[in-house]
């Protein structure tokens, strides 16, 4: 139990702390870096509640393709860090006063909240017991069962977002010299190689 | 299984052609954006047939997270002639305006069907999922020209603001969840009504949740004060999209927002009514006032589209049947004065070039005179004046207001409409009364004059036949106030 509190204060105070880091720091590719910190303690978290499948996807997906890709972008981009922080000061007691009150509110609201036994009742999916399933075969016994049309319908959300990026970044550029392996591999001795007889002394 | 495959035909008849489609457009020789963009519409025509052909009773799907029923299907069918009118639209636009891809009508396509999903949904999981697909297609075609800086600007600020509005979604939806555990439509208002019978107070977390959950809806309407992005979405998108996002989009977060409201949140009515008034009296006051120094036409749509928003959501404030009837009946007269409206500012060319300058339309009268007709009897319908139709629709609305005792909104939304009277009526005072400036560029095409025309006619006789519209508005309020109750 002792270990099991130290590894949730562990992992959650890093996250926290590099979330802080993450919009603080001040060069954009450290930024990322601190990003990705946070989403690995995220997942320390997810595996330390037992949902052991979450915190893999999180590592796989999120750390593995999402913040890689961000890195590349970053690094590619030519950001002016400065340029992007005028005004930060400016903006800063209000945005702190504005995000301070709303943290109260919801503290207030959720400070006395707990599961309530109805809401374990009423779930509509109750969860198997972790002894005879692990989660994994739990989530993939309903995903493509109960919560099939939510599967599909997710997919033709990825179809979308696979086309607007395509729509909106791909250039079809002239002039440019492709590589054709049919022509390549067609091509005879006769096409591409032509023997000249030099008289010596004269040049081509 | 296959019953459900039956209640949900014609989502997937247009979400099959969409890619059939896509795959039409990638494969195909030569530029095949004119024959997408026909056979699309011919697609969103068939899945309205298919619509109408589904029967109006109650059903759910795919485990209660699909809905099937009356209402669902009037708001399907605006949506529909919403898209179709929008893709017959960009017809030529497109080819002129050198944006003719055929990612165009496919993308319409998939916006429309996450409008009809968003429509059906019965469970906070699916209607996420139906906004998530609207909007994405939505912020693609609002930067469809990427190379013009404006249409760019209003596809990034739409990207950001509709993030931000969807991440509020999602974190109001949590609440609910957590503190009702469940995100089921149907089990969520079983489990409020049981709590109001044992006289339990409902849980402020659950409520916090749900004005998390309208704040989101509250962005997707363009209602005060989520407002921010519409004017300069509208201004930089290109006009057939802009006519789009002010017809079918509207219409599919307003059903939405009274399903969510009236069905599973129908008990914590005395909570959410006071956000819905707020919301309403100042889209009403805002889209008044701030109309009224635009000079850019698109801009006066986007800030007339606000103030139409205000109105109608008076109806869903109200709470009550003749509240969605009126919400109903509203939409439905505003898409068609909205698509007419469009169609007249589709055809403001000069010299080959779109002008979108309420100047531009000085003198049209002797110009163009049925156009300056159509666009008076637009005009003249959303200002309110009896007896087109948009006279109606307020009349619906206010009526509902003042049966449900809200008589603040009711009067607030009479002055709001005088003061609305003013920019409505400038526009034909400019076409009417004005020495002419340039000609618009002829012809406009066929099928523009057609829309002009139709429109026009929907408007203006609305009041010898409003049964179709008022009846199918009654039959669909009655079968989500049915379900909720």
């Amino acid at each position: 139990m002792v270990v099991q509190a130290l590894c949730f204060y562990l992992f959650s105070a890093v996250a926290i702390a590099s979330a802080v880091m993450v919009i603080s720091s001040r060069n954009p590719v450290h930024s990322v870096l601190f990003l990705i910190l946070a989403f690995f303690n995220a997942a320390g978290l997810f595996v330390l509640m037992g949902a052991e499948f979450l915190g893999m996807i999180l590592v796989v997906v999120y750390l593995g393709a999402v913040t890689v890709l961000f890195l590349f972008v970053v690094m590619m981009l030519n950001i002016n860090v400065a340029e992007m922080r005028q005004g930060f000061l400016q903006y800063l007691p209000i945005g702190a006063t504005v995000g301070l009150i709303l943290l109260v509110e919801l503290f207030m609201v959720l400070g006395g909240w707990a599961i309530s036994p109805e809401a374990a009742q009423v779930a509509q999916v109750p969860t198997p017991p972790p002894e005879q399933v692990s989660n994994t075969a739990a989530l993939g016994n309903v995903l493509y069962t109960k919560y099939v049309y939510l599967f599909q319908a997710s997919g033709i959300v990825l179809l979308v977002a696979m086309i607007g990026a395509i729509v909106l970044t791909l250039r079809t550029r002239t002039g440019v010299r492709r590589q054709n392996l049919r022509e390549q591999s067609f091509r005879t001795r006769d096409e591409s190689v032509e023997v000249k007889k030099v008289q010596s002394g004269s040049g081509v | 299984m296959t019953y459900d495959l039956a209640t949900i035909a014609p989502e997937l008849f247009l979400l099959v052609s969409a890619m059939a489609l896509l795959m039409l457009g990638a494969f195909r020789q030569g530029n095949p954006t004119g024959l997408v963009l026909s056979l699309a519409t011919v697609a969103t025509v068939i899945t309205f047939v298919l619509v109408w052909l589904q029967p109006t009773a109650r059903e759910l799907a795919f485990g209660g997270l699909f809905v099937r029923d009356g209402f669902g299907n009037f708001m399907k069918g605006l949506i529909l002639v919403g898209s179709s009118v929008s893709l017959i639209m960009a017809w030529r636009f497109i080819e002129r305006e050198n944006m003719s891809r055929f990612e165009f009508p496919v993308l319409m396509l998939f916006a429309t069907v996450g409008m009809m999903m968003m429509v059906s949904a019965n469970d906070l999981i699916s209607l996420y999922i139906g906004l998530e697909l609207q909007s994405l297609s939505l912020y693609v075609i609002a930067a469809f020209r990427r190379d013009t800086l404006r249409s760019t600007e209003s596809g990034l600020k739409y990207f950001v603001l509709g993030a931000l509005s969807s991440g509020m979604l999602l974190y109001g939806s949590s609440l609910v969840y957590g503190f009702a555990g469940t995100t089921n439509f149907n089990t969520l208002a079983e489990i409020l009504q049981q709590a109001a019978q044992a006289g339990e107070a409902p849980s402020i977390g659950l409520i916090v949740g749900v004005v998390f959950v309208m704040a989101g809806l509250a962005f997707k309407v363009g209602g005060v004060p989520f407002h921010m992005w519409t004017p300069d979405v509208y201004e930089g998108a290109p006009t057939p999209v802009t006519a789009f996002f002010a017809s079918a989009p509207k219409i599919a977060a307003m059903a939405l927002f009274a399903r969510v409201l009236m069905g599973p949140f129908a008990e914590l009515v005395a909570q959410w009514q006071q956000v819905v008034v707020a919301i309403s009296l100042l889209s009403m006051v805002l889209g008044a006032l701030a109309a009224i120094s635009q000079t850019n036409i698109k801009r006066l749509m986007a800030y007339s589209s606000i103030g139409h928003v205000g109105y109608a959501l008076i109806g869903l404030a109200a709470g009550t049947e003749a509240g969605v009837r009126g919400l109903a009946v509203y939409m439905a007269i505003y898409l068609f004065m909205n698509l007419g409206t469009f169609a007249v500012i589709l055809c403001m060319r000069q010299k080959d070039r779109m002008v979108e300058n309420i100047d531009d339309l000085r003198g049209l009268s002797r110009t163009h005179p049925l156009m300056a007709l159509a666009m008076g009897i637009f005009m003249f319908s959303m200002a309110g004046i009896p007896p087109l139709a948009g006279f109606f629709s307020k009349l619906y609305v206010f009526l509902a207001a003042i049966e449900a005792q809200l008589y603040t909104l009711a009067v607030v939304g009479v002055l709001s409409s005088v003061v609305g009277a003013f920019y409505y009526l400038r526009i034909v005072k400019l076409m009417y009364f004005d020495e002419p400036a340039e000609s618009f560029d002829q012809p406009f095409g066929r099928e523009m004059s057609l829309i002009m025309g139709a429109a026009g006619a929907i408007t203006l006789l609305f009041f010898v036949f409003p049964s179709p519209i008022v009846s199918g508005a009654e039959a669909a309020a009655a079968s989500l106030l049915a379900a909720a109750g």
